[in-house]
């Protein structure tokens, strides 16, 4: 297992901060951090696509001087998924800061459970 | 080709479109448009379905000039058909049903961007439905995610916003393991459209290569995809969001944006990784344990609810174990079951949330089981239409939920190892749903402990008797038909599912 | 007993104790400049949770609401212990089992790996001359698998609606409580006001930034960029001549209804012209648009207005979430 391990350093090290952020995402009570997991979540899995796609000693998928080898190119799928999945990340990141706002406006607390300490009071007659 | 394969194709278009059109429009052209659009899309599906029994094969649908392994696809077949007609015929009624509270709940300036909503939420559940790609999948995951948060959020109090951010962090936390999911795949084999996908898959078993990878790539997706559709241990998020929503999105989001998930599942284990590979790998079996602990652990927790919303909600968790039990026992049996269970409980749970609001509006829109001793006497059709879910879901003959009960007992005598624990567990929910909900039936025709007379007076001193709009009426009544359809008339649908499974392999 | 109590939660030992836990939040009670008002009393206790610590100068609520509070916050950590363990071992889990399937994946950098298969082989051979577009991603995105990128700007197009719904301040019906909310969204009394440095920066700056934007859109085919990329680009060039110049500014040229015409035709025209394509795509139809000489700015059919309305339409989104989530309009 170490060997493999090593010689997809790069994955290796992209599945560890998809632990990083998963943990964060679910585990921590500030929203921003948990937004904030969300990101580097995100970004390991595009890091973990983009890493995928690259072969030894190739160049970056746009043609040059009409050569149109698949020797001489990388993968440009992987590249084409990170472009879309990129987006995605920005419009749930938006939302999630949106609705961390209002909370925020609402509760005065950025702590989940502080917001729901405070909103189970509010609801008691 | 003949025109009515490009349906599919048109219906997702024809959604998006009046999402994009809607931005501009007030809330009402926008109420229309989003009618309309549901309206042609579910003709259209019912016209794929119709197609398909008719020509008795699938096909699919190139999205643009490349074919398979190079370009995005679409793919409809009967089942894809007739979950799309099932879906949209759900989706307008509780569209319907909701109107009025949608235009009470939801802020006038922005009625609009509900629309959209409702409108993106359709296209993503039509393009989940049909897809043949799995990024595409991902792709409108993701665009049902946020327009099931937006569903939530736009009653703007703070329960709602604290519900909408729980479900977003649940379901991105979903995400990104299907995310994590597909890109393993995509590794091992190397197309992301699901047939190629497939005979790679087939390949691989083949060779005997990446047994580890293709265990965790199962695992993961199933997780990812269990979470967004808040399966038992992840189901945290599922009361707030159904109790507190605005009553169309609860009927949406309760009936249908969770079965899109769960039919994402199953076509991916049909259509990618293969059912038998699935079964192999015990999977299955780690669904069928949180199935089962679903049923029982959801009706426990529907129980012990004060607030009726709440409770259908937690019901939902319950239902949503039914339909992973049955998954889970790995058999085709099984999984006709489960598929048969997705549309009964989305007939059923609508009908639940949108006469459940019938009886608030007489009832002072108090949610707890005092306020609603006497409902069923002042709004008699919500009553009768409560009345209805609540037997369908027990298990009553003639309705809907007694077929698929049926169709879960008997799929359980086919596979010896999981048959008793099954049919017990079928047992014990069926009595636990019938504690929660018969006691809200017999609550709904006590008469009040005060005696009738004090909020009869109120009302006519006051204000008249209130009446539902004809829209919540004439929802809750086409939804009591469509389970009497379903509980009287399954033998058809229930071939039709067979005949979308084998055509899916 | 609530006297020593309190003098106990003040005291260093207990800071130092939860500081070692990891209790201490910094962004919890740090982050506000201003809390609104009704909210400001209820935030001062942020950071310790469980009993919370009144602090002089902020009015005691009724003991028995207090203990009930207390009761509330015993639960709940109770239950966030519990839930800590879970989630760290869970996460534990999944990291240990994704190495080790990461230790079975083919190896990095191998051109034999399975992901190098004819799909991607038919991209780099023959995209030029199907797609027209020399930045074979572009190519991709835009043409081979279009319905995805597509979905794309849908997830950002209802992004920016639920940000809409949630922070657009409607005060059109004379709602008190909206005006007070716009006033407080209005951050703009706390800053500096027309700072010299900052416009003079901004003058040369943002016309730069401007001509960047748009030749990485204009470029996407040609080189790296595109709609996306080119859009964010022409989005921070708006946010920072706003910055510089404020609102009154802006609102001459870009007002909620120029971003909602903006981003309806970018949108219609994006889904009118992918709906021909793959109409006349899956019925074998030609489809007529010249795909023009590979190389030149206007070439390789559809990508470019693609390209001009995917980057039109982040810009937009990108200024609204700006504008947005700093005064709640635009």
């Amino acid at each position: 297992m170490g060997a493999p391990l090593f010689v997809n350093m790069e994955e290796t090290i992209s599945i560890i901060l998809f632990g990083i952020g998963f943990t964060m995402l679910l585990l921590h009570r500030n929203l921003i951090k948990k937004i904030m997991g969300m990101n580097i979540m995100d970004t390991a899995v595009y890091l973990f696509l983009a890493v995928k796609g690259y072969i030894n000693g190739r160049m970056v998928p746009i043609v040059v001087d009409g050569i149109q080898d698949v020797s001489a190119y990388i993968n440009p799928v992987p590249s084409g998924l990170v472009l879309t999945g990129i987006v995605v990340s920005v419009s749930t990141t938006a939302l999630m800061l949106a609705l961390t706002i209002r909370l925020y406006e609402r509760y005065g607390s950025l702590d989940l459970d502080e917001i729901l300490i405070r909103m189970k009071e509010e609801e008691r007659p | 080709m003949s025109f009515v394969q490009n349906f599919p194709f048109f219906s997702i278009i024809i959604a998006m479109f009046s999402g994009i059109i809607s931005s501009v429009l007030d809330a009402k052209k926008a109420r229309n448009l989003s009618l309309a659009a549901i309206m042609v899309t579910t003709g259209m599906s019912a016209a794929v379905l119709v197609f398909c029994l008719r020509t008795g094969e699938s096909y699919t649908y190139m999205m643009g000039h490349f074919p398979a392994p190079w370009g995005n696809e679409i793919r409809a077949g009967v089942l894809e058909g007739l979950t799309a007609f099932f879906f949209g015929v759900v989706m307008l009624l509780s569209v319907v049903g909701g109107l009025d509270h949608t235009a009470k709940d939801v802020e006038k300036t922005k009625q609009n961007l509900f629309f959209i909503m409702i409108d993106l939420m359709l296209s993503s559940l039509l393009a989940l439905i049909y897809t043949n790609d799995l990024f595409t999948a991902y792709v409108f995951v993701e665009i049902n995610t946020i327009a099931g948060c937006g569903l939530i959020m736009i009653r703007q109090i703070g329960r709602s916003l604290l519900a909408a951010i729980r479900y977003m962090i649940m379901s991105q936390l979903g995400s990104g393991l299907f995310l994590i999911g597909l890109s393993l795949l995509y590794d091992v084999t190397g197309h992301l459209l699901m047939s190629p996908a497939k005979e790679a898959v087939a390949g691989i078993e083949a060779a005997g290569i990446y047994a580890l990878p293709m265990l965790v790539i199962v695992a993961v997706i199933s997780v990812g995809l269990a979470i967004k559709s808040g399966l038992y241990p992840f189901h945290s998020w599922i009361p707030d969001t159904y109790g507190y929503a605005t009553p169309t999105a609860s009927a949406i989001l309760s009936g249908l944006v969770s079965k899109g998930y769960i039919f994402l599942l199953i076509k991916i284990f049909y259509r990618v990784l293969g059912r038998e590979n699935v079964v192999a790998s015990q999977i299955v079996n780690v669904l069928f344990m949180f199935g089962l602990a679903g049923m029982m652990l959801g009706s426990v927790h529907a129980i012990m609810q004060k607030d009726t919303r709440r409770m259908i909600a937690y019901s939902s968790v319950a239902q949503i174990g039914y339909i992973y039990m049955g998954i889970g026992l790995g058999t085709t049996a099984g999984m006709v079951a489960a598929v048969f269970h997705i549309f009964t409980h989305s007939a059923t749970k609508a009908l639940l949330f949108i006469s459940a609001v019938g009886l608030y509006e007489v009832s002072d829109d108090k949610k707890d089981f005092r306020s609603l001793r006497g409902a069923g006497y002042r709004n008699p059709l919500a009553g009768i239409g409560f009345s209805v879910g609540s037997l369908s879901m027990v298990g009553f003959p003639m309705l809907a939920g007694f077929i698929s009960k049926l169709l879960f007992a008997t799929s359980a005598l086919q596979s010896p190892h999981k048959m008793l624990p099954t049919v017990i567990a079928l047992a014990i929910s069926t009595i636990l749903n019938a504690v929660y909900f018969l006691r809200l039936v017999i609550t709904l025709y006590s008469i009040p402990e005060k005696g009738l007379e004090k909020p009869l007076d109120n009302g006519s001193k006051e204000k008249p008797p209130i009446h539902s709009s004809w829209k919540l009426r004439l929802a809750v009544l086409s939804f009591i038909l469509l389970n009497l359809f379903l509980g009287l008339y399954s033998q058809p649908i229930v071939g039709a599912i067979e005949n979308g499974l084998a055509m899916f392999a | 007993m609530s006297r020593i109590r309190d003098n106990y939660e003040n005291s260093r030992c207990l800071k130092i104790k939860k500081w070692i836990d990891g209790e201490v939040d910094l962004l919890a009670s740090g982050v506000e400049i201003e809390a609104p008002e009704e909210a400001k009393e209820a935030a001062l206790p942020e950071s310790d949770l469980p009993n919370p610590a009144w602090q002089p100068g902020m009015r005691r609520p009724k003991a028995a609401k207090r203990r009930r509070r207390n009761r509330d916050g015993r639960d709940i950590r109770y239950f966030r212990r519990i839930y800590q363990l879970m989630s760290v071992f869970l996460c534990l889990a999944i990291i240990f089992i994704l190495l080790w399937t990461v230790s079975y994946l083919p190896a990095f950098g191998n051109a034999g790996n399975p992901d190098n298969n004819e799909v991607s082989a038919r991209y780099i051979e023959s995209g030029l001359q199907e797609t027209g577009a020399v930045n074979i991603v572009t190519g991709m995105i835009l043409d081979y698998r279009a319905f995805d990128t597509f979905g794309e700007s849908c997830v950002l197009f209802i992004a920016s609606c639920c940000v809409l719904v949630l922070l657009r301040i409607d005060a059109a019906d004379g709602d008190a409580r909206a005006r007070k909310r716009l006033r407080e969204a209005d951050d703009r009394v706390f800053e500096p006001k027309n700072d010299v440095i900052l416009q003079r920066c901004a003058c040369v700056m943002v016309p730069l930034i401007m001509v960047f934007g748009i030749y990485i859109i204009l470029n996407g085919h040609l080189s790296p960029g595109g709609g996306f990329s080119g859009g964010a680009v022409l989005g921070s060039g708006l946010i920072l001549y706003l910055n510089a110049f404020g609102f009154k500014e802006t609102e001459r040229f870009f007002t909620e209804k120029v971003y909602r015409r903006v981003t309806l035709s970018a949108l219609t025209f994006y889904c009118l012209a992918k709906s021909y394509s793959f109409f006349t795509g899956a019925n074998h139809l030609h489809s007529g648009i010249p795909l023009g000489t590979p190389g030149a700015i206007l070439s390789s059919g559809l990508i470019l207005p693609l390209n001009i309305c995917v980057g039109l339409v982040v810009a937009c989104t990108m200024y609204a979430f700006y504008t947005l989530f700093r005064k709640g309009g635009m």
